[in-house]
């Protein structure tokens, strides 16, 4: 495709790259600010003197949220959380996805159990229902509070199965024709050629798993067994009413509550951070394989 | 020979079966609440049945018109936004002709995608912050008075659709990036033989050829009509902004978690599911007749 490059074309080319980058500035804005608060001193924080870089850099207020024990026990809580839930939910997901991924003329209830999960995602109980059976089958306090609810994920189970039909037939037959059972097949034939999918998939999960927060503050009773999430929705985000521009009486609690805030936002964020440059084109594929398949 | 291999199929599916009609199944049958006068220490059988009762009183309440009100608009110009800003930013993406500058801005638009509306909201919550906030401090130098962006109840419906879509049109971006991707190179080449300019290319070619994904997404995202986003409104909103902020969900945790109001929460909550449900079916109806889309 050679065209000439007229001057009205190059004058739109220049704005686009322009107005491109500059969104993705605005993306990333908010998050480089916070940060670069997270490290600045308390004046310097309170003065409003640090845009996207440090300001008398300092580590104190990393230090101090180190130091407290909720943020410690809430990660661990969440590590916890992630180990758990993310196996129980691979496990899950490839067992289902496996005998659904069958034609129904090899597995003629198929269909029906397909509709049975499918279901979940059309329609659910409410909250008030939802909580009261997380209460009545004895969760409330426990870790399992936060897995078990959501141990199947649906649409996931939906990802996995159809990339399992993508898979050649002639495969299973070989397996079934050498003896194979239909556990010896998943695991050995649909499973090891599913890897990519798979790696999606556990992302998707792990994402889910760290990013939660509501299950965790209404099924905790107890602030010490919330997960991260839910220990910062409680410290980070319930609104400080006294934030208005007039009212300076007390600020000199709030700019050590802005860093504070800070840096246990950007620690709360530091694992997706870590691995997000890695992993995001597994991440484009898995929405794409979601999203426009056929 | 089916026969003999079928019941490790069964076998297979049987913990997750259990797990959802525990998890997922159990609490449909827990909506009778919303038609009792639900006393927890009763429990389900040994409260009493009131029928509509509930729901009556819930039409008789001064918020829930406005809550109804508060969710629809919200979502509406939501979706609107979310269909519009991304297709946009694919089209003009697509001009990009160096493909790592295409890449980069993926992966920096995409990221919000990822962080939960705990980290974001107080993320917001500290740049759109009328004393101390970065966004206030910048629009001070053009000699605007600070606005309370997350306090003042004009300003919030609004503050929602923007940073709703700041987080999620990088992804959405991605989809329809995609399908632009999928169009065949032919139909551009002939074009330019017949003398049509980009624009006339964008117009003529790559529009109709996103038209099935347009479709089938805007078709889709119909059943969010009454999903406003609870995480989002949840961690931003404070009760200066409920006459135009509260949405339904965050009134249903209200009423039912905080008031303990079991019965009347629930009823709500059973109104929302209702009208949920008759909009995804009939926006799957429609993305089946229109685009031939299913789920599997």
């Amino acid at each position: 495709m050679v065209e000439p490059y007229s001057f009205g074309r190059r004058l739109f080319v220049g704005f686009n790259y322009a107005f491109l980058t500059a969104l993705s500035f605005l993306c990333l804005f908010p998050i480089v600010h916070v940060l670069a608060v997270s490290f600045s001193s308390n004046a310097a924080a309170a003065g409003g003197f640090v845009k996207l870089w440090p300001v008398g850099f300092t580590t104190a207020s990393y230090e101090y949220v180190l130091m407290q024990g909720e943020f410690l026990d809430a990660l661990l809580v969440t590590l916890q959380r992630v180990g758990i839930g993310v196996t129980v939910n691979m496990f899950l997901t490839i067992l289902v996805a496996y005998p659904l991924s069958k034609e129904a003329s090899a597995f003629k209830s198929r269909t029906a159990y397909a509709w049975i999960f499918v279901v979940t995602i059309l329609f659910n109980g409410g909250l008030i229902p939802v909580y009261m059976t997380v209460k009545y089958t004895g969760l409330l306090d426990s870790i399992w509070a936060l897995v078990l609810p959501g141990a199947v994920p649906v649409f996931n189970v939906i990802l996995l199965l159809n990339f399992f039909r993508n898979l050649p037939r002639e495969m299973e037959e070989a397996a079934f024709m050498d003896g194979a059972g239909q556990w010896t097949t998943m695991w050995r034939i649909f499973v090891p050629l599913s890897l990519p999918a798979l790696a999606t998939i556990t992302l998707f999960a792990t994402v889910n798993h760290w990013n939660s927060w509501f299950d965790g503050l209404i099924f905790m009773n107890r602030p010490e067994h919330y997960p991260l999430q839910s220990y910062l929705q409680t410290v980070v985000v319930q609104q400080d009413l006294s934030d208005i521009a007039s009212q300076d009486l007390d600020l000199l609690a709030e700019i050590n509550d802005r860093t504070f805030k800070a840096a246990q936002i950007f620690l709360g964020a530091l694992p997706i951070l870590l691995v997000y440059p890695f992993l995001q084109r597994y991440f484009v594929k898995g929405i794409v394989l979601g999203s426009v398949k056929e | 020979m089916t026969k003999k291999i079928q019941w490790p199929l069964h076998l297979m599916i049987l913990p997750a079966l259990l797990l959802i009609l525990v998890y997922s199944y159990g609490p449909m049958f827990g909506i009778v609440i919303a038609f009792q006068k639900f006393i927890p220490a009763r429990g389900l059988g040994g409260s009493a049945w009131v029928g509509w009762d509930n729901f009556q009183y819930v039409m008789a309440m001064p918020d829930s018109l406005r809550v109804l009100r508060n969710t629809v608009f919200i979502a509406v110009m939501k979706m609107a936004a979310n269909l519009v800003v991304p297709i946009t930013i694919a089209l003009l993406l697509n001009e990009v002709r160096k493909e790592a500058f295409k890449r980069s801005f993926q992966t920096l638009v995409y990221l919000p995608h990822f962080l939960s509306w705990i980290l974001l909201g107080g993320i917001l919550i500290d740049v759109l912050s009328p004393s101390v906030g970065i966004v206030n401090q910048f629009l001070g130098t053009f000699g605007v008075e600070p606005i309370y962006f997350l306090g003042d109840r004009s300003w919030f419906p609004f503050v929602l659709v923007g940073t709703d879509t700041w987080k999620e049109f990088g992804y959405n971006t991605i989809v329809y990036l995609a399908a632009i991707t999928g169009i065949n190179p032919a139909l551009y080449e002939a074009a330019i033989v017949d003398g049509a300019n980009r624009w006339k290319q964008t117009l003529h070619i790559t529009l109709p050829g996103m038209a099935p994904i347009i479709v089938l997404l805007s078709v889709l995202s119909l059943g969010n009509v009454l999903n406003a986003g609870f995480d989002q409104v949840f961690n931003l909103y404070s009760p200066q902004v409920y006459e135009t902020g509260d949405i339904i969900d965050t009134f249903v945790y209200r009423l039912g978690l905080v008031d303990a109001q079991y019965s009347v929460a629930t009823a709500v909550g059973l109104f929302k599911s209702v009208v949920s449900l008759a909009f995804i079916l009939i926006s799957y109806l429609l993305a089946y007749r229109l685009a031939n889309y299913r789920i599997f």
